[in-house]
């Protein structure tokens, strides 16, 4: 194992952990907002750490542009379907749960 | 390296039960919604198992066509289906049995065994390893223009294969308008957040879609995949509410509709009358040749899937 494994296999795991955590809370949440909640924004950072974890082995910049890129645009069309979902659900009338 | 192959073991294997598992679903889920949402799952896990299988070209098509317009076509359809929850696998309206389904519930059930004992009898009798044409491939990779043996194989040894796909596509959409009749499409009003990311998004569609065009030369990527992402963007335009200029719906759009088709067309008879075969390009200008035809061919799908996605026929300028 080189340096950037050692700094890349954190970043990995860390990453999968919460894909786990997003995917548990969006098999146990009670209702679409809050699994949206749980699926974005773990996906988001799980995403970003992955990313990052295969950035810091990459052998050229060129390939760290391409996944910084593929971020960025999975934190844009993540958050904007999340929303689009919500809405659709509130204009259906999909009630927010409460305890 | 022993625990790695474990584990590449361990992960094909549960792709292969998550695809049997989505397909089962799939077909089985009374509800049509869930099943498409299904199918898109399946895609996307298909593509995965395309990359796994060191087939980045197909994983790419999987997931841009049989994922993800392939998708959106369904959910364009079942939005126009107002009676479709009522049907329900092989019920009536009233929840009675259809006994033409219940009859024929014994073909699949003989068929399948005999299909899955005939496949694994034709995937066990492969050698373990066959390089097949491979060799041949690489060996004239050299007089056809481009690096990538996937392009060099769909455009040029058998290019008569894509000129098919692509006329097939535009009879599916002549195919579509001739039905006629659609009910159009409920206008709803975008709001600001599919807006914005639409007016964010077409830009960088466009670049993929050029980028995947271009690069499909040398690595995975090419007309088709190029097409879907165009049609992708397409798709996105059409929902965040935008329609094409009038003026551009009738003859400039059968214009960029055929483009494709046509160019392969007259490309086949100019290597006709000039001596060589069918889509045999003379080696000194082949790279040239087939971006002209892959661009053509990527306007011309990518304005296809987008068109079928509408579905129904461009009014003429009179009604």
């Amino acid at each position: 194992m080189t340096l950037s494994d050692y700094v890349a296999a954190p970043l990995l795991i860390f990453g999968t952990v919460f894909f786990l955590a997003g995917t548990v809370g969006l098999i146990r949440f009670p209702d679409v907002y809050t699994r949206l909640h749980a699926l974005t924004k773990s996906d988001n950072v799980g995403l970003g750490l992955v990313l990052a974890g295969l950035a810091v082995q990459a052998e050229s910049w060129f390939i760290v542009g391409k996944l910084m890129l593929i971020w960025l645009l999975v934190l844009l069309a993540g958050a904007s379907i999340a929303h689009l979902i919500a809405k659709g659900a509130m204009q259906r009338g999909v009630q927010m749960w409460r305890r | 390296m022993e625990t790695l192959t474990l584990l590449q073991w361990i992960f094909d294997a549960l792709t292969g039960l998550g695809l049997l598992l989505l397909a089962w679903r799939a077909l089985a889920s009374p509800q049509l919604l869930r099943a498409i949402v299904l199918f898109v799952a399946f895609g996307l896990l298909m593509a995965i198992a395309w990359v796994r299988l060191d087939a980045p070209d197909i994983a790419l098509a999987e997931v841009a066509i049989g994922a993800g317009l392939t998708g959106a076509l369904l959910l364009a359809a079942l939005a126009r289906l107002p009676a479709a929850e009522i049907v329900q696998n092989g019920a009536d309206q009233a929840g009675n049995p259809n006994y033409a389904v219940r009859i024929f519930v014994w073909l699949p059930l003989v068929l399948l065994p005999i299909v899955a004992v005939g496949l694994g009898y034709a995937v066990l009798s492969f050698p373990p390893s066959s390089e097949g044409l491979s060799v041949e491939v690489a060996a004239n990779l050299d007089k056809d223009g481009v690096s990538n043996p996937v392009t060099a194989v769909l455009l040029n040894f058998r290019g008569y294969d894509t000129l098919l796909e692509i006329l097939v596509l535009l009879l599916a959409l002549l195919g579509v308008w001739s039905l006629g009749g659609l009910p159009p499409r409920p206008a709803v009003p975008a709001g600001p957040v599919l807006d914005t990311l639409t007016r964010f998004l077409t830009p960088v569609v466009i670049l993929l879609a050029v980028y995947l065009l271009w690069v499909g030369a040398r690595a995975p990527g090419g007309a088709f995949q190029a097409g879907a992402v165009l049609g992708a963007g397409g798709v996105l335009l059409l929902l965040a509410g935008w329609r094409p200029h009038p003026g551009f719906s009738q003859l400039p759009l059968r214009l960029v509709l055929v483009a494709g088709p046509s160019l392969f067309l007259v490309t086949a008879l100019i290597t006709i009358v000039m001596g060589r075969s069918l889509l045999d390009y003379p080696p000194e200008r082949a790279g040239i040749l087939m971006l002209f035809l892959e661009t053509a061919a990527t306007l011309s799908i990518g304005i296809t899937l987008a068109a079928l996605f509408v579905g129904e026929r461009p009014r003429d300028k009179g009604n």
